[in-house]
C-alpha cells in the first residue's frame, strides 16, 4: 500500500523532467486556466493524502487487531449520523466553490458577448481596416480538413487597405496551408470550420482548443503573448491520420503580420508574366 | 455435487438429480440453460475470454506508443504485407476495438451479466429469475454481437471512428477505410448487445421488486442487489436513446435505405467524394450517445461498488458504515448521472451556456462518490480485516477509486477541460475508474462468490500473487497518463513523436507499455487460478466466507431452484460482530432467539 508514496513522489518530481506542461500557458486566458488547474490540483492532493492515510490507517490497526493474542473486540457499528452530515456538507461546500470559481474564466472564454471585441475592434483599425464594415472581427477563417488546416485571410483592395474578412469567399481573399500567421499581443479571433469530417482546433501553449464541427462556424478567440512559433494540432479523431495532422501558429507584431500578409498577397498574384515595356 | 462446466464446448458434466426439478440434459442445462446461475457463468467466462481478447488489443496500443513502426514481437509477421508495422489505419482500428470490447464485451455484461444473474436471486432468496427465458435470451443475444464485431474486421480493417463512432466519421463510407460495412457491423453489434442489456435489465427490475423472499424488505437487500436495481433503472431509461441514435446513424449509411441525413450536413467534400447533401447535424449523435453512454459509465461502476461494499463488511467482520447513504447515494449518482452527460462535449461547439449547468452537475455528482469513499473506510476502521486476495481487490478498488474520482474533478471543471479534454489525462481518469475500480472490484468478486458458483475455493495465494502484479502493472501503466496529459499528449495519436514537444514522452511510454505487458501476463494467473480451482479446488462448505447473506445458506453450488426451502429474513446482511451474538456473524435467515450459534440448516454435504 505504498503507491500513493509513489504516486506523489512522480507528481513532485514530474515538472523538472518535463512530465508537464509543454510550456507555461502563452496566453492570459491560458494562464488563469492553468491557476484554476493548480487550485484543483490543491484540493484533490490534500484530500488523494488525506484518504490515502485514513485508508492506510484503518487498514494498520485492524491488521494489529488481529494479531494473535489481541483481545480488543471489533467495533460494533451501524455507522454515524452526525458524520454522514459532515461529511457530506463539507464536500459539497468545496465542490460547489469550485464548480461556482470556474465560472468567469469560461464565460470570457466562450460567451460570444463576453469577447473582447472593443480590443479586436482597436486593432483592427490600428491596421487601416474599415471597421464601420457589419461583420465578424474575425481575421482568418481555418477550415480543417483530412489532413490539413486550410486558413483564408482577407486580402487587400486596390488602394493597398486591408479588407475585413467577408463570411463568403472573395476573388481578393489569400490562402495558406498548415501556416496560421496572426498578430502577437492583441486578441485574435478566427472562424473554424470543417470540410468533412470533425476536427478539433488545439494550441497546447496557449491552452486553447474548440473542435471543428462539420455544418457550424465556431468564432474562437485568443490572445499569445509572446512573437513566436506554436504548435498546432488536431484533438478530436478525423482517420488514420489524425497524428499527422500537423501545423504551425506563429504569432508576429500587428504591423509584421501585415507585411508578411503583403508579401502573401504579391506571391498569390503574381502572374509569372514579366512586364515589359511595350 | 458436480462442477458446473457451462462453456458452450463439449464439457461432459455429469447430472445430478436436482430435488424436484427433472435433469434438463446436457443442451437445455448447459447451452440453452434457463437457470441464472449457468447463465451467469456462461456471461462470466465468455466475459473472461472476452477481457483477454480486449487486453491483447491494448497491448497492440502500447506496442505502437512505446516502439513507433517496429515490428511486434511474435505478432508482427501477421502485418508482414505491411513490413510487420501497426499502420495508422490498424492503430485506429486497435483503440476502437479495444475500448469498444472492453466495455459492450467485458465490463457490462460482466457486472450486470454475470454477477446480476448469478447473484440477485440468491441474495434475495427466489428460486431464479421471474423470466427464465428471457434471461437466457439476454445471453445468446450477446453471440451475435460478438460474431458482427467480429465480422467487422472484414471490412476495410474494421471500425475505425473510435468506441464513440462520431458522425460525420463514422456516417460516410468515404470518411475512413474503417468507415465502410466495418461501421455498419458495428452498429448492428452495438444494437445487439442494447437488446442483451435491456431484456437482462428489465428481468432484474421485475425479480426485484415481486420476488423477495419473506422479510427481504428493501432496507434489508444487500448492497449489491441495490446497485443491480439501481443499474437496471439507469440501463432500462439510457439505452432506448443509443438504439435509436444507432439505427439513426445505420439510416444514414445504407445506401439502400431511407437515405436520411440525421448527422450529415451539406456541402461537405469527403475524400474527394461528391458533396454531401443534408442538413443534419453531427452533435445530435454526440448529445444522443452521450446521453446513452454517461450512464452507462455508471452502469459499469454502480454494480461493482455494490459487490465492494459486501466484501468490505465481510472481510472486515464488521456491519457496513452507512447503509442507509450508501444507498441514497447510489441512487444520487444515478440521478445526476442522467443531467451530466453534455460534460463530453465542452469543446465540442455546444452552446456554451450549456457548459456551465453540466460542470455543475458534474462537479457535484463527486459528492456522492465521496460519501462512497468515506462509508467504506468507515466500514474497515475498527474491525478486523482479513488480508486475503479478496479483500486486497477492494482496498485497492477504494485506493485507486479515490484517484478516478478526483481526476475527474479536473475536467468536469470547464475551463480546465478545455486543455486537457482529449489529452492522456482522459484516458487516465477512466482507466482508473473502470479498470483501477472496476475490475479490480470484479477480481474480488470472482474470488468472493466462487466458492458458490463451482463449491470449491480458488488459491488465495495465486490471487494475491494475480493481485499485487496487476496492481504494480495497472499503476505503472495508468499513473504516467496523467503526466503525459498535463504534458499535453492527445489521444488517438499513431505517432505523438512527430511533435517535436512531445519527443521526450517516449521513454515514460516505453515503461508504462512494460507495465502494461507485466499486467498482461498476470492475467494468466487469474485465468489458471480460475480453470484449475473449478475442477482442482479445495471443496467448501456453503458458508466457506461466516457471511450473512442468503446466498451462503443454499448448497454450494447451489441446485437449481437454490433453496431446500424458501428462506426468511429477519434482519439485514450486514450483522457481523454482533455483541449479542456468539459467532461473529449471523446468517439474514437464523431466526432471532434461536440457539446462539447454531445452525439454520444441517451441514451441507
Amino acid at each position: 500500500m505504498f503507491w500513493p508514496l509513489a504516486a506523489l513522489y512522480l507528481c513532485w518530481i514530474a515538472p523538472e523532467r518535463g512530465w508537464w506542461f509543454p510550456s507555461e500557458a502563452m496566453s492570459p486566458l491560458g494562464q488563469r486556466i492553468d491557476d484554476l488547474f493548480y487550485m484543483i490540483l490543491i484540493v484533490t492532493t490534500v484530500v488523494f493524502i488525506g484518504t490515502q492515510i485514513a485508508l492506510g490507517y484503518v487498514l494498520w490497526t485492524g491488521a494489529r487487531r488481529t494479531d494473535p493474542g489481541n483481545e480488543e473486540t471489533t467495533w460494533f457499528s451501524h455507522g454515524s449520523h452526525n458524520l454522514e452530515v459532515m461529511w457530506t456538507i463539507v464536500p459539497a461546500g468545496i465542490l460547489l466553490y469550485i464548480a461556482l470559481y470556474q465560472i468567469d474564466v469560461w464565460r470570457e472564454f466562450r460567451m460570444r458577448p463576453y469577447f473582447p471585441q472593443e480590443q479586436m475592434t482597436a486593432s483592427l483599425t490600428r491596421m487601416g481596416v474599415d471597421t464601420d464594415v457589419p461583420g465578424d472581427r474575425a481575421l482568418a477563417e481555418v477550415t480543417a480538413r483530412q489532413f490539413e488546416w486550410r486558413i483564408r485571410y482577407p486580402g487587400f483592395d486596390e488602394d493597398g487597405n486591408l479588407l475585413p474578412l467577408m463570411t463568403d469567399p472573395q476573388p481578393t481573399d489569400l490562402y495558406t496551408v498548415n501556416d496560421l500567421h496572426l498578430p502577437a499581443g492583441v486578441p485574435v479571433m478566427i472562424n473554424l470550420l470543417s470540410g468533412d469530417v470533425q476536427h478539433s482546433f488545439f494550441l497546447p501553449e496557449l491552452r486553447v482548443k474548440q473542435d471543428a464541427v462539420p455544418g457550424l462556424v465556431i468564432p474562437v478567440w485568443f490572445q499569445a503573448e509572446k512573437s513566436q512559433t506554436y504548435d498546432l494540432l488536431c484533438a478530436e479523431l478525423c482517420g488514420w491520420g489524425h497524428y499527422k495532422m500537423k501545423a504551425q501558429f506563429v504569432a508576429e507584431p500587428e504591423q509584421e503580420w501585415l507585411q508578411w500578409l503583403r508579401e502573401l498577397h504579391e506571391l498569390q498574384n503574381e502572374d509569372g508574366v514579366e512586364e515589359t515595356d511595350e | 455435487m458436480s462442477t458446473i462446466s457451462p462453456t458452450v464446448d463439449t464439457h461432459a458434466g455429469h447430472g445430478d438429480d436436482h430435488g424436484h426439478h427433472h435433469d434438463p440434459g446436457f443442451v437445455r442445462k448447459y447451452l440453452f440453460s434457463t437457470d441464472h446461475k449457468v447463465i451467469g457463468i456462461q456471461f462470466l467466462i465468455t466475459t473472461l475470454l472476452m477481457l483477454m481478447v480486449g487486453g491483447a488489443l491494448a497491448l497492440g496500443v502500447r506496442w505502437q506508443l512505446a516502439f513507433p513502426w517496429e515490428s511486434m514481437p511474435f505478432f508482427g509477421p501477421l502485418f508482414a504485407s505491411q513490413g510487420g508495422q501497426i499502420s495508422p489505419e490498424f492503430y485506429t482500428m486497435l483503440f476502437t476495438m479495444h475500448a469498444t470490447v472492453m466495455i459492450f464485451l467485458v465490463i457490462i455484461p460482466i457486472l450486470a451479466g454475470a454477477f446480476g444473474n448469478f447473484l440477485i436471486p440468491l441474495m434475495i432468496g427466489a428460486d431464479d429469475m421471474a423470466f427464465p427465458t428471457l434471461n437466457m435470451l439476454s445471453y445468446w443475444f450477446m453471440w451475435p454481437a460478438i460474431l458482427f464485431f467480429g465480422l467487422s474486421f472484414l471490412f476495410g480493417g474494421g471500425p475505425a471512428a473510435g468506441w464513440t463512432s462520431y458522425p460525420v466519421l463514422a456516417a460516410l463510407a468515404e470518411a475512413a477505410p474503417g468507415s465502410g460495412g466495418a461501421q455498419t457491423c458495428w452498429l448492428i453489434a452495438v444494437t445487439f448487445i442494447g437488446v442483451s442489456s435491456m431484456m437482462g435489465s428489465v428481468n432484474y427490475m421485475t425479480t426485484i421488486i415481486n420476488m423477495r423472499a419473506p422479510g427481504m424488505t428493501l432496507f434489508r437487500m444487500p448492497l449489491t442487489i441495490w446497485s443491480m436495481f439501481i443499474t437496471a433503472i439507469l440501463q432500462a431509461f439510457a439505452l432506448p436513446v443509443l438504439t435509436a441514435a444507432g439505427f439513426m446513424l445505420v439510416f444514414d449509411r445504407l445506401p439502400w435505405s431511407v437515405h436520411s441525413t440525421f448527422f450529415v450536413p451539406s456541402g461537405l467534400v469527403v475524400n474527394n467524394a461528391e458533396p454531401t447533401v443534408g442538413g443534419g447535424q453531427p452533435l445530435l449523435w454526440q448529445h444522443l450517445f452521450w446521453f446513452y453512454s454517461h450512464p452507462a459509465v455508471y452502469i459499469m461502476l454502480l454494480p461493482a461498488m455494490g459487490m465492494v461494499s459486501d466484501m468490505l463488511a465481510c472481510m472486515s467482520r464488521k456491519p457496513i458504515f452507512g447503509y442507509k447513504p450508501m444507498v441514497y447515494s447510489m441512487a444520487a449518482i444515478a440521478g445526476l448521472g442522467f443531467i451530466v452527460w453534455g460534460h463530453h462535449m465542452f469543446t465540442s461547439g455546444m452552446n456554451p451556456a450549456l457548459g456551465m449547468t453540466f460542470m455543475i452537475s458534474t462537479i457535484m455528482i463527486a459528492l456522492p462518490s465521496a460519501v462512497k469513499v468515506f462509508n467504506w473506510i468507515g466500514t474497515i476502521w475498527g474491525g478486523r480485516p482479513q488480508f486475503n486476495a479478496v479483500f486486497l481487490n477492494c482496498v485497492a478498488f477504494v485506493s485507486l477509486f479515490i484517484v478516478g474520482g478526483l481526476s475527474g474533478i479536473f475536467m468536469a471543471a470547464v475551463p480546465v477541460d478545455i486543455y486537457i479534454h482529449d489529452t492522456y489525462f482522459i484516458v487516465a481518469h477512466f482507466h482508473y475508474v473502470l479498470f483501477g475500480a472496476t475490475l479490480f472490484g470484479v477480481f474480488g468478486a470472482i474470488q468472493f462468490w466462487f466458492p458458490k458458483m463451482f463449491g470449491r475455493t480458488m488459491s488465495d495465494t495465486i490471487g494475491k500473487w494475480h493481485f499485487v502484479l496487476t496492481f504494480i502493472g495497472f499503476n505503472g501503466t495508468f499513473f504516467p497518463m496523467h503526466l503525459l496529459g498535463v504534458a499535453g499528449m492527445p489521444r488517438r495519436y499513431a505517432d505523438p513523436y512527430l511533435h517535436p514537444y512531445l519527443e521526450h514522452l517516449l521513454p515514460m511510454n516505453q515503461l508504462m507499455t512494460i507495465s502494461a505487458i507485466l499486467m498482461g501476463f498476470a492475467q494468466f494467473l487469474l485465468l489458471f487460478n480460475f480453470l484449475y480451482s473449478m475442477r482442482f479446488g479445495e471443496k467448501c462448505s456453503r458458508n466457506p466466507w461466516n457471511a450473512n447473506g442468503l446466498e451462503w445458506v443454499a448448497p454450494s453450488p447451489p441446485p437449481h431452484g437454490n433453496f431446500e426451502s424458501v428462506p426468511v429474513v429477519y434482519r439485514g446482511p450486514y450483522e457481523y460482530s454482533h455483541p449479542d451474538h456468539s459467532d461473529d456473524y449471523w446468517l439474514q435467515t437464523e431466526p432471532p432467539g434461536a440457539q446462539p450459534g447454531a445452525k439454520p440448516q444441517a451441514a451441507p454435504a
